[in-house]
């Protein structure tokens, strides 16, 4: 072939088809989204999603009313906002009202209750704080099923016969049920128990997200152990007994020399788990705490737009797992030997 | 200095292997021992029961004077006084060559980080490479590693040194500058007891060669002695297979 010429072939021997397969893909995509979107149209469902932002911040106003009854006696502008002093028969209230939305002027009577003027105000929205709460729950869990799962798998490998079976027993009891039926248990067993035993005592009750905590943490940390104790294992023997022979005790070893490289090889596994468990706080919904998902369906009954609603809904907790692995990603880098 | 008397180590597989039969033997302050023997016939057995690291079922020994088969002995504080050099080197792969130094002293011995900085690096230049203080394991050759191994152990300031086949892993080419470092540290007057099969380091280093056969101790004796004409077959088989 001479110099220069570059046919058709050639292309597609080397970058071409690769050019191909990048376009096949964004096509499927389109003809994806494509594909919902002409279905909808043939159900007649009408796309509102400027309806969706409102779920997570709007605009509210609020009333100012005045708390007793007596005369407008002076109106004093200070800026934009005007202080009302109202004196009533033996008690005085001085309220600070935006100019423009002043309702009263001097010498009017007012009674109880009755407005004297409003401000605008952003509130957060139903999706936004089930997403904080979906948050906040994982978080917790996250953290109390690292620690349970640390010490379990810790206690799973020890030489203790007390501790390991009672690692085991735990391990399976978990492994061996489901999520939701566990869910149910901690929140209309062990919290009705619970519960009751709190305000035999005088003691106020705990809301159902504790229990769902509870839930999660226990679950995650049954899986998290196994995670960690195949993760020791998997440390050289070696490690340990050079530790050992230098006169570090065990828990010593195990904290400088074997947890650190454990950790590395532990990530990327803990980092699924932690992603389902993420996931699996949309169960909670069952026991009356709003997550994200329950908030979801309590807008969708509200303002029947279930399809951008469940939509949007799926893609924040793609936000939340993604920024979760993205976050191990950047621990793995971090911790990597030599670096 | 080290005693072993009557000891026994038994360990159920498939089957019964008794790695030590009634070994006793004792090693002076300042002493060399080199122990030989046969694969599988109890060398790494005994040195590891000398620090616990495998825990005899019958017999005493003592190091330094205390009975560490004894319930009521600190056995990390015993090890604290005892280094050990392994076959396949064992350096924290997640630590320099200088951490790999630093870190029991400041963990156990309690010493500042600055002066064990300042250990660590008297000794990786006694063993030659003060230049690969910040390397890590997975950087250095074996020879470097088990340099770096055998500094890591007297960094403690150990009053007795075990070597497990320090040579046994590397290449050829890098075994003599672990035999020279070895060798160094006997003439310094340090305490060691070394499984080894380098029969030209028994002869040139050691006070007293043991040889080991089936868990049991066969024949102990001078280089000399040993070389010139030993009085057992099973030795004069060994020794012939080996030299
Ligand atoms: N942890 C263990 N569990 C079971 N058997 C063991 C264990 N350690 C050693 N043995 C057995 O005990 C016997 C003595 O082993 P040891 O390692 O002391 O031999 P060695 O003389 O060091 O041999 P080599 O030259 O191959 O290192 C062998 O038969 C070995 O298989
Ligand atoms: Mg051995």
């Amino acid at each position: 072939m001479a110099e220069g010429s570059f046919s058709v072939t050639d292309y597609l021997r080397t970058r071409g088809w690769r050019h191909i397969s990048i376009f096949l893909f964004f096509l499927m995509i389109l003809a994806v989204i494509g594909g919902i979107y002409y279905a909808t149209q043939k159900v007649e469902y009408t796309w509102r999603w400027y309806r969706i932002p409102q779920y997570f911040y709007y605009h509210d106003r609020v009333e100012i009313r005045a708390e007793i009854g007596g005369d407008v006696a002076s109106l004093v502008p200070k800026g934009d906002r005007v202080e009302v002093k109202v004196r009533g028969a033996d008690v005085e209230e001085v309220y600070s009202v935006p100019a423009d939305s002043l309702r009263v002027s001097e010498g009017d009577y007012i009674y109880p209750g009755d407005i004297l003027g409003s401000y605008q105000q952003w509130k957060v929205g139903i999706l936004l704080k089930g997403l904080w709460v979906t948050l906040e729950v994982s978080i917790i869990a996250v953290f109390l099923g690292i620690v349970i799962g640390l010490f379990t798998g810790l206690a799973r490998i020890s030489k203790n016969p007390a501790l390991r079976w009672t690692a085991i027993t735990y391990i399976e009891l978990v492994r061996g049920s489901p999520l939701l039926v566990q869910i149910f248990i901690w929140y209309f067993v062990l919290g009705t128990m619970f519960n009751t035993l709190l305000a035999q005592n005088g003691m106020g009750q705990l809301s159902p997200l504790w229990y769902g905590v509870a839930a999660l943490a226990v679950f995650a940390g049954a899986y998290v152990a196994e995670i960690v104790r195949a993760g020791i294992q998997s440390i050289h023997f070696g490690q340990m007994e050079a530790a050992r022979s230098l006169g570090m005790t065990y828990p010593q070893s195990m904290h400088y020399i074997i947890l650190p490289q454990a950790f590395r090889r532990i990530l990327p596994p803990l980092a699924g788990q932690f992603i389902s468990l993420i996931k699996d706080s949309s169960l909670l919904g069952i026991i009356a705490i709003r997550e994200l998902t329950k908030a979801t369906r309590e807008v969708v009954t509200s303002s029947l737009q279930p399809f951008e609603l469940w939509f949007v809904c799926a893609i924040l907790y793609l936000v939340l797992t993604f920024s979760l692995s993205m976050f191990v990603q950047y621990l793995e880098r971090r911790t990597a030997i030599g670096g | 200095m080290v005693r072993a008397e009557n000891v026994y180590k038994t360990f159920y597989t498939t089957h019964k292997i008794e790695a030590l039969v009634d070994v006793s033997c004792r090693v002076d302050k300042g002493e060399v021992v080199v122990i030989i023997g046969p694969s599988g016939s109890g060398k790494s057995t005994i040195l590891r029961c000398l620090n616990m690291l495998e825990k005899a079922d019958e017999g005493h020994i003592y190091i330094d004077g205390v009975d560490i088969l004894d319930p009521k002995t600190n056995i990390n504080k015993v090890r604290e006084e005892m280094g050990m050099v392994f076959q396949s080197f064992n350096l924290f792969r997640h630590k320099t060559a200088l951490g790999n130094l630093t870190l029991a002293q400041t963990v156990v011995r309690k010493r500042s980080k600055k002066e064990a900085e300042e250990k660590a690096m008297v000794l990786l230049e006694k063993v030659g490479i003060p230049d690969k203080a910040d390397s890590y394991p997975d950087n250095l050759s074996g020879g470097q590693q088990q340099r770096v191994a055998i500094a890591r152990a007297l960094a403690m300031n150990p009053k007795v040194m075990l070597f497990d086949e320090p040579t046994s892993a590397l290449d050829p080419e890098m075994i003599g500058e672990v035999l020279d470092v070895m060798k160094t540290l006997a003439l310094e007057g340090m305490t060691m007891i070394v499984v080894t099969h380098e029969m030209g380091f028994a002869r040139e280093v050691a006070d007293r060669v043991i040889f080991m056969d089936e868990g049991q101790i066969v024949e102990v004796g001078t280089p000399e002695h040993f070389f010139k004409n030993p009085t057992h077959d099973r030795t004069k088989l060994f020794l012939s297979q080996i030299l």
